[in-house]
């Protein structure tokens, strides 16, 4: 599925993803105020499918997943940074929305569409007709993504299974 | 629990990464599952969150005497949304028989510091961005959101890539009216906030000589440089405090094995002068936007907010009663005061802090993380100004997305509330009273 970029710049912090004081409400409510501080416009106009791309420490700030949440619900298929805060990572990643590391994300425009192929770890602005390779993710990772996040996971793996490193005792 | 094990040549995080995923050895990279010693979330990040997720996992908590609950955030409830937030968080708490509640006691992260719930060498996960203010006490504390705490409740493990360390070293002696939240200001700035997947540890001369509030300012605020954890070694300073909350260390040796080896591989060692550092203020809308006090003076501000977990301990109050006492917060100014915890309340009462700070004009607010993570009383309205002992000035956390939020030291969040704009604190020092 393509989707249309909407591109930030650095440091986009929880607060103007999930705003503190909006916390309480519940998440229709609360993400239609997604990033609304720096484009009012957002929430309002990005459709099922399209793409968050950002430039350094995408998500910095607080844990709350609302962040990554408000993102999902929204309909974002995958934000694409050049670099992520850890726990927003991890968040995104337990949610099942795909937080992409791609240094060139400087390159991609405001509304350029674009794809993904998440498993080939490729993905492709098809505005500009270029294709970029980005690091597969662990394969402990890349299980619990198709399982559809974390808790899916756990639930369809045995009992006390978190997702398996390969590298524990 | 046992020491760590001899190995030559590792971080403190290190040692803690292998211990708890029951390795001998562990090494920055390594990717381990990991068996949790602590688990903390407060109202917001917690029941709420976890209690759907649990159902549909159908799990209970793992093991409930290792689960610490603060409600924190929604303290006290200001209408029914956030009242029910903490009846679901109450009852929660009751019905999973969850070791350590605290109900509107304070801030959770000031009260596993305060009640000795953190020991040298625990891997702690908790429900928060500022867990890591527990590293102060030689832990590996790092802050997870609502899935991944979730399945820690419910399972005692989680995935971790072993951090990376950056070492910062402080040589000198902080002049009089420079703290610890200067340091880490001027660290914001110096190293970014782009340092994910890495711990900071704090060492050297000028944190040995350190207070543990103080070096709780300092791992509190590694959450701001984007660090996984950040960690002190333990040492005699950690031991009286952790005697001193009644949960002393039985056997010094063992804690002090949780020290990164004087042979440790770093990522990058950073050497800093404590001694020349002044006073630093943080411009909107980021803490790594840092300036000398000096650079900054003349803004104007509305509020002045002394609070959070990194800004409202016991001595944060003591910093701003020094300033204050005898002084009245100037016309047009309103100061609120949200300490960290009910105990802070009662040693400040006791010790003639919380008087002084009344006499001066302060509104005294209820403990909680209040203001800081926009969820609590004293909220900003549109083009308002405020200077703030808190760890974050992101566009729209404190209220409107129009406030701007400078961040400072209590002494200068304090000589800011006297002056009616941002000066140097070093000139409002020593004007200490009797009654102080």
């Amino acid at each position: 599925m393509t989707g249309r970029a909407f591109v930030f710049g650095d440091q986009i912090d929880t607060d103007l993803l999930a705003p503190g004081h909006l916390m309480k409400l519940d998440l229709d409510a609360l993400a239609s105020h997604c990033l609304e501080a720096i484009d009012p416009s957002f929430a309002r106009t990005v459709q099922p499918g399209d793409f968050v791309v950002a430039g350094l420490n995408f998500g910095l700030g607080s844990s709350r997943e609302q962040a990554a949440v408000s993102l999902k619900h929204l309909g974002v298929q995958a934000v694409i940074a050049k670099s992520f805060a850890r726990i927003f990572w991890r968040n995104a990643i337990n949610l099942g929305l795909p937080a992409i590391t791609l240094p060139e994300a400087g390159e991609i425009a405001a509304g350029d569409r674009l794809s993904l192929d998440l498993m080939a770890g490729r993905l492709t602005n098809q505005t500009t007709g270029r294709t970029y390779g980005f690091a597969p993710f662990p394969d402990h990772l890349t299980a619990m993504m198709r399982d559809g996040g974390l808790i899916a996971h756990l639930k369809r793996r045995s009992a006390d299974a978190q997702p398996k490193t390969g590298a524990a005792a | 629990m046992a020491g760590a094990i001899a190995i030559k040549g590792r971080t403190l995080v290190e040692k803690i990464a292998a211990k708890a995923s029951g390795r001998v050895d562990a090494r920055a990279g390594d990717l381990v599952t990991a068996e949790v010693d602590l688990c903390f979330a407060h109202d917001s990040s917690g029941p709420r969150r976890w209690a759907p997720m649990l159902a549909e996992l159908g799990r209970g908590l793992w093991d409930p005497s290792k689960v610490v609950i603060a409600s924190d955030h929604y303290v006290p409830a200001v209408d029914a949304e956030s009242a029910a937030i903490l009846s679901l968080t109450r009852r929660f708490a009751a019905d999973h028989g969850v070791g350590h509640f605290y109900d509107m006691e304070g801030i959770g992260h000031m009260l596993l510091a305060e009640r000795g719930l953190v020991r040298p060498g625990m891997l702690v996960a908790g429900g928060d961005s500022h867990t890591p203010m527990a590293g102060a006490f030689g832990a590996y504390a790092a802050g997870y959101g609502a899935t991944d705490m979730a399945a820690i409740a419910a399972t005692g493990r989680t995935w971790l890539q072993v951090p990376a360390t950056i070492r910062v070293e402080w040589r000198g002696a902080l002049r009089d009216g420079v703290t610890a939240k200067d340091m880490m200001l001027f660290l914001c700035r110096e190293l970014g906030m782009d340092n994910a997947f890495r711990a900071v540890e704090f060492a050297g001369p000028t944190v040995e000589a350190m207070s543990m509030p103080e070096r709780l300012v300092l791992t509190n605020m590694a959450a701001e440089l984007g660090a996984e954890t950040g960690v002190v070694a333990p040492d005699g300073v950690t031991f009286a405090w952790l005697r001193e909350a009644g949960a002393p260390v039985s056997d010094e040796a063992e804690a002090r094995s949780w020290a990164s080896d004087p042979d440790a591989a770093y990522e990058v060692v950073h050497r800093f002068d404590a001694g020349v550092l002044e006073p630093m203020i943080a411009r909107p809308h980021s803490p790594a936007n840092s300036v000398p006090a000096s650079e900054a003076e003349g803004q104007a501000i509305d509020q002045a907010y002394i609070g959070a977990c990194v800004g409202a301990k016991l001595e944060d109050l003591r910093m701003a009663a020094r300033v204050l006492a005898g002084q009245r917060v100037a016309a047009g100014v309103r100061l609120l005061i949200a300490p960290a915890s009910s105990r802070v309340i009662q040693a400040a009462s006791e010790d003639g802090t919380l008087a002084t700070l009344m006499a001066a004009g302060a509104t005294l607010m209820p403990s909680g993380c209040g203001a800081c993570a926009g969820m609590g009383a004293g909220l900003l309205a549109d083009g308002e100004v405020c200077i703030s002992t808190t760890n974050r000035n992101f566009k729209g956390r404190m209220g409107h997305a129009g406030a701007e939020v400078y961040l400072g030291s209590p002494y200068s969040v304090a000589a800011a509330a006297v002056a009616g704009r941002i000066v140097d604190p070093r000139g409002y020092l020593g004007q200490q009273r009797a009654a102080a």
